[in-house]
């Protein structure tokens, strides 16, 4: 076991995915000799080559394109899009194309690429470097959603999802990348596509959350637990499509009482749809009602620094709806 | 009449057969309009007039080895890489067999992995980095494989075409931008569309060559894509082939090109078919009589006819088809 930042984890499971298979390779912009903007592929251009560790013109729908048709000839791209803020050139040959390719083919093709990107904000990222794009992908059949909050997870799921016969978007929180380190095991290792983690069994009150997030809720809950005796199970949902409904609904049916935390904003954001999974299959269990926590609808996030602080999730914030919600 | 297809290295019976496969689609597509106009087809995109460029087109690439995205207008070249009219049918009429995609797309978007066919869309454009991807794909691993890409003049106007272009373009990959210039988009001329009167000349910003050729010409289409295909094959990178051809049907069974064409246009145009022009040039050197024709056409429609059979006899799918394959089973 070593200790690794979130970003070294997703580097090791890049080079050892390599490594195993000559079939994966990286794509994007900058990721070769500069080893991405904020260095995932350092390093990896050395090991791979200029062919496997490709740096694109600067074009995101033809990163994502030509993901897709390497993918059908048998490789297995990873396509990075230098911040989620820029996917949305390439959202029709996502939504369009990738997501749909093996159901408009009736099976007879799939679409196995891994797009990673960057998202969410605290890092004096403004309107265009900061955002949270899940939601927009999550309506969307076809596609899997990653969102990882530990090195652990991180290293695990990417691997499971360069593994993937199907399309996965991976989300790696900027402020977790270098702020985020824990324990790594040295042996090759995958974690399920699909399945929540619980990182904190508790009895009062479930906490759903995802990404950074964790962390918050995770401190939060540990003050509640000293300051009030109160214990917040916290579920960290580590993939978001599908969601893990079973973990979800067997936490909120125990403890009866539900936050749901995330740094997107409020409206049709994740929190709104595990709001409805729990309403319509877990009701009768609850003794209060559910809460979302999230930033209110406004563009995130201002580069002003007092603005993005406002827009930020705080261990406070979630400290208080958790013990708002146990008090009820 | 001067042998003008012995010097590309095609023999007669090839060019009889470049001639089998044209007729071939202009009968398939004649036969889906009275589908549709019978009620037994809910839609169709018509390919009448890209026959001689379509052919041409993927006379040579190698079936099973090159690869091919193809746009919904492609029917000339899926049949002559080796798609059948019963395969046709049973998309027209979606049927479970259909090989393209079950019932599941629209007619002619079409999809095949025996015969390296990727599955396409309706945005239109999108084929195109993907095409630079299987291409880049191919050269990664070492193959010679050369990608065939297609669309409209209309569809060159989408930002996904350049960036495949230009993609392609700097790692000198091996792929063929077919762009069959019919001057319409639905309703909208090529004046609307470009400032240039030649797509091709893009092609010189991008550092590849651009070529024109004359799309109603089946041996001029054919001659101009092996040289595209040859120095593809070489690792000299992509060729934009732009063939001018002329749609003598609407877009599709919902239009009605007569609220945008004039009839003289159409008229004018129909006296340069292609199917019409190699079978005059077939005649010319006596490779072929009106006797012989007619038995091709009595063969082609017979085998149209059994086409038709098997897919109006064949199921549906299952209600319970719906919900599979999302994702990998």
């Amino acid at each position: 076991m070593a200790i690794k930042t979130l970003l070294e984890a997703i580097r090791d499971a890049l080079a050892e995915e390599m490594r195993r298979d000559e079939r994966v390779f990286v794509l994007g912009e900058d990721v070769g000799r500069r080893g991405g903007v904020f260095r995932v592929t350092q390093g990896l251009i050395d090991e791979f080559g200029p062919a496997r560790v490709l740096d694109t013109p600067l074009a995101e729908s033809l990163i994502v394109g030509a993901a897709i048709g390497a993918a059908a000839y048998g490789l297995r791209p990873v396509a990075e899009i230098q911040f989620a803020d820029f996917i949305h050139p390439a959202m029709d040959q996502i939504i369009n194309e990738a997501a749909k390719i093996r159901y408009r083919s009736n099976g007879a093709w799939g679409c196995p690429i891994v797009v990673r990107a960057p998202y969410g904000g605290g890092v004096h990222g403004a309107l265009y470097h900061s955002q949270s794009v899940e939601a927009l992908f999550y309506h969307v059949p076809g596609l899997k959603i990653v969102a990882p909050a530990t090195p652990y997870d991180a290293k695990g799921l990417l691997k499971a999802a360069i593994r993937d016969p199907d399309p996965v978007l991976f989300f790696e929180h900027k402020k977790a990348y270098r702020s985020v380190r824990g324990e790594v095991p040295d042996e090759d290792y995958v974690l399920p596509i699909g399945k929540a983690d619980v990182k904190r069994a508790g009895e009062h009150l479930t906490v759903i959350t995802y990404g950074y997030n964790v962390h918050l809720c995770l401190e939060a809950a540990e003050r509640l637990s000293r300051e009030e005796g109160i214990e917040a199970e916290v579920i960290d949902l580590r993939t978001l499509l599908p969601i893990d409904r079973e973990t979800i609904l067997a936490s909120a049916k125990k403890t009866g009482r539900v936050m749901i935390s995330h740094e997107d904003t409020k409206t049709g954001g994740i929190g709104a749809e595990l709001a409805a999974i729990i309403a319509e299959e877990a009701l009768f269990y609850l003794d209060a009602p559910i809460v979302r926590v999230a930033p209110p609808d406004v563009h995130p996030m201002p580069f002003n620094g007092r603005l993005e602080a406002a827009f930020m999730p705080t261990v406070e914030q979630q400290y208080t709806a958790m013990r708002d919600l146990a008090r009820l | 009449m001067e042998n003008r297809h012995a010097a590309l290295g095609l023999t007669d019976s090839d060019v009889l057969a470049m001639y089998e496969k044209m007729l071939l689609t202009r009968l398939l597509d004649e036969r889906a309009w009275a589908l549709n106009r019978m009620g037994k087809a809910h839609f169709l995109v018509s390919c009448q007039g890209h026959e001689a460029a379509q052919v041409g087109a993927a006379w040579a690439l190698r079936p099973g080895i090159d690869w091919l995205l193809p746009y919904y207008r492609d029917l000339g070249v899926v049949l002559a890489i080796g798609m059948t009219p019963r395969d046709y049918l049973l998309a027209l009429l979606a049927r479970a067999e259909d090989p393209h995609s079950g019932g599941r797309q629209m007619p002619s978007h079409w999809s095949y992995p025996p015969l390296n066919i990727f599955t396409g869309s309706s945005p239109v454009g999108t084929q195109v980095p993907q095409a630079a991807g299987v291409a880049y794909a191919a050269k990664l691993r070492g193959d010679d494989a050369v990608v065939y890409v297609s669309f409209g003049e209309g569809t060159a106007s989408q930002g996904d075409v350049h960036e495949g272009m230009n993609f392609a373009a700097v790692h000198k990959l091996p792929v063929i931008f077919f762009c069959q210039n019919n001057r319409y988009a639905i309703s909208v001329p090529q004046s609307l569309q470009m400032a240039v009167d030649d797509l091709a000349d893009r092609a010189a910003g991008y550092g590849f060559p651009g070529k024109v050729v004359d799309g109603m010409d089946v041996l001029e289409v054919y001659g101009a894509m092996r040289e595209a295909v040859d120095r593809a094959r070489r690792g000299e990178g992509p060729t934009l082939i732009e063939a001018k051809v002329y749609r003598l049907t609407p877009h599709s069974s919902d239009d009605d090109d007569r609220t945008y064409r004039a009839r003289e246009e159409v008229e004018e145009w129909k006296q340069r078919d292609g199917v019409t022009k190699i079978r005059a040039y077939l005649m010319a050197l006596g490779l072929l009589t009106e006797e012989a024709d007619q038995a091709l056409r009595r063969r082609l429609l017979d085998e149209i006819d059994a086409a038709v059979a098997y897919a109006e006899a064949a199921a549906d799918p299952e209600p319970s088809d719906l919900v599979r394959h999302v994702y990998a089973e």
